[in-house]
């Protein structure tokens, strides 16, 4: 009970991992991955001529493990962990109970339906850079991007990187128009802004166009996508008539911002804030001895993350007795960061005119195959209203993703789902029926302080 | 090192995901749906959605995105739903 435990070894994680070592308490840092840095500091293996982060001084580093179910229990909660190699049957169990938790389990991709989206062919932008930086691969050699927001910039250069050519960047809104009403929160974003500036003269130098108010509404192919057709868009996103063009493309990668990993928080109990978990200006969450820091309490980047890293890791180690310094440069990142990530969640939002792409037989649901025709069904034939209802009526959100890919477009076109809802998994993680039957119930690590 | 997929020897380097050596091959697709028998690969990239299921070692539903290949590993199609130790 007596430890700190960190679960997600991306830039918060590794952070609050780093800042409670300092302070002489047992960290234990959880991750899935094999090596340190989630997916912002990905790299590849040693054989594909990447090189590995450096372990943490002070911090016991739990690789290849997945926390698939989290409970409260007297003083703290208890962490179920499989550890070997993904999906494989018969991982390694081990029962974890911590009075300091620091969930920073990060973000992932949101991806908008359109018809043909679940073509081969058709990935995340998300998808695209975990492949070039991990694995060295182009997922196209005809490349487009299409989707909101400054992260289609550091994927285009990574496709690039990897051999791709990059036919384009389609940013929805017109980034610039949404800036130049916050020139304040530029300006607390200026190590941001000169990123962005690098970026577009990359993009340049390798005469990729960047269209503003552009997007693809449909991709096409029978056994993958072979073409696309990109549409210009009004201001709430609907199609330009006659704006429509077919372009030729071996993939196209999309990327409508981020949606945060929230079923560890959600299952700690911690309150929500919109669909973020609720933190204090300690990242403290609303549940004793849970802190929460990153992509989970705001889309902000990797350099917010790690501000937010190191309040979480103090904060979690003091609770155990640990001392350290008030960390005043954190403090001061936290708070321009903000200041950034809400001018950017306010220039690249997702605006209702995507729900026009749709066609009835577009799939909302990848996993369960459930369309948007029968999606409108479920509710306007047979009421069915709230998650739970909705996804027995209609499956939607009952498949193996469990509701991570569909939940919040499934939200958006109904309406008054309520996001802890939708983020309410109790097993956090598949795990096979066989690790489920043998699963011990008590710690089966021993505290060592 | 070697694997095979799909009944076919292939090599495969340490670190390398099944999708990176699907990918790699010009592989993009190795399931196809329960419902519409419709052809899935990689989709999210980081073990996110489920789409790119594939049979390693007999034993269905691995994420090709997240596994990381050993040597000797049997890659191959999963076709629908299909239970562990199940043939195609």
């Amino acid at each position: 009970m007596n430890r700190v435990v960190v679960v997600g070894a991306g830039p918060a994680g590794m952070a609050a991992a780093r800042a409670a070592a300092a302070t002489g308490v047992e960290v234990v840092l959880v991750d899935s991955a094999q090596g340190l840095g989630g997916q912002y500091h990905r790299r590849a293996p040693e054989s594909l001529g990447g090189n590995e982060i450096p372990p943490i001084p002070g911090v016991r580093h739990l690789a290849a493990t997945t926390v698939w179910a989290l409970e409260p229990v007297p003083g703290g909660h208890r962490l179920h962990l499989r550890t070997g190699p993904a999906d494989a049957p018969g991982r390694q169990a081990t029962v974890l109970d911590t009075a300091a938790l620091v969930l920073a389990t990060g973000a992932y991709d949101r991806a908008l339906p359109f018809p043909g989206w679940d073509l081969p062919g058709v990935f995340t932008a998300g998808a695209a850079q975990a492949l070039a930086k991990g694995q060295k691969v182009a997922v196209g050699s005809r490349v487009l991007l299409a989707g909101t927001g400054p992260f289609l910039l550091p994927v285009a250069e990574s496709l690039i990187g990897v051999g791709a050519r990059v036919l384009g960047v389609l940013e929805a809104n017109i980034p610039v128009g949404g800036w130049l009403r916050d020139p304040l929160a530029l300006l607390a974003g200026r190590a941001k802004a000169a990123e962005l500036a690098r970026y577009v003269t990359m993009l340049a130098r390798h005469r990729v166009p960047f269209r503003p108010r552009t997007t693809v509404i449909a991709a096409h192919g029978t056994d993958r996508v072979t073409e696309v057709t990109t549409a210009r868009l009004t201001a709430d996103w609907r199609v330009r008539p006659g704006s429509e063009r077919r372009v030729p493309v071996d993939a196209v990668c999309v990327g409508f911002g981020f949606t945060p990993q929230l079923e560890l928080a959600v299952a700690a109990g911690c309150r929500l804030a919109g669909e973020f978990v609720e933190v204090n200006e300690a990242q403290a969450t609303s549940v004793a001895g849970v802190f929460a820091a990153g992509e989970i309490t705001g889309i902000g980047g990797a350099d917010l993350s790690e501000a937010e890293g190191v309040l979480a890791g103090l904060a979690a180690a003091r609770l155990l007795g640990g001392q350290g310094e008030t960390p005043r440069r954190a403090i001061a990142a936290v708070r321009a960061g903000r200041r950034f990530a809400a001018a950017l969640d306010r220039a690249h939002p997702v605006r209702a005119g995507w729900q026009s792409w749709l066609a009835e037989d577009t799939l909302i649901c990848r996993c369960e195959e459930v369309d948007y025709g029968a999606l409108c069904r479920a509710v306007r034939d047979r009421d069915a209203i709230g998650v739970r209802s909705l996804k027995l009526v209609s499956r939607v959100g009952l498949g193996a993703c469990q509701g991570r890919t569909c939940g919040r477009n499934a939200a958006d076109l109904v309406g008054g789902l309520d996001p802890a809802g939708l983020a309410r998994r109790p097993i956090a993680a598949p795990v096979r029926l066989g690790e489920l039957a043998t699963t011990p119930v008590h710690p089966n690590e021993r505290d060592t302080s | 090192m070697r694997v095979r997929v799909d009944g076919q020897e292939k090599s495969a380097l340490p670190g390398q995901t099944v999708a990176g050596v699907l990918l790699a091959g010009g592989r993009v697709s190795w399931r196809t749906t329960r419902n519409g028998d419709r052809p899935r690969g990689v989709f999210c990239g980081i073990g996110v959605c489920f789409d790119c299921l594939v049979v390693v070692n007999g034993v269905p539903d691995v994420r090709a995105c997240q596994r990381v290949v050993a040597d000797g590993d049997e890659i191959r199609t999963q076709l629908g739903a299909e239970l562990p130790g199940s043939a195609s």
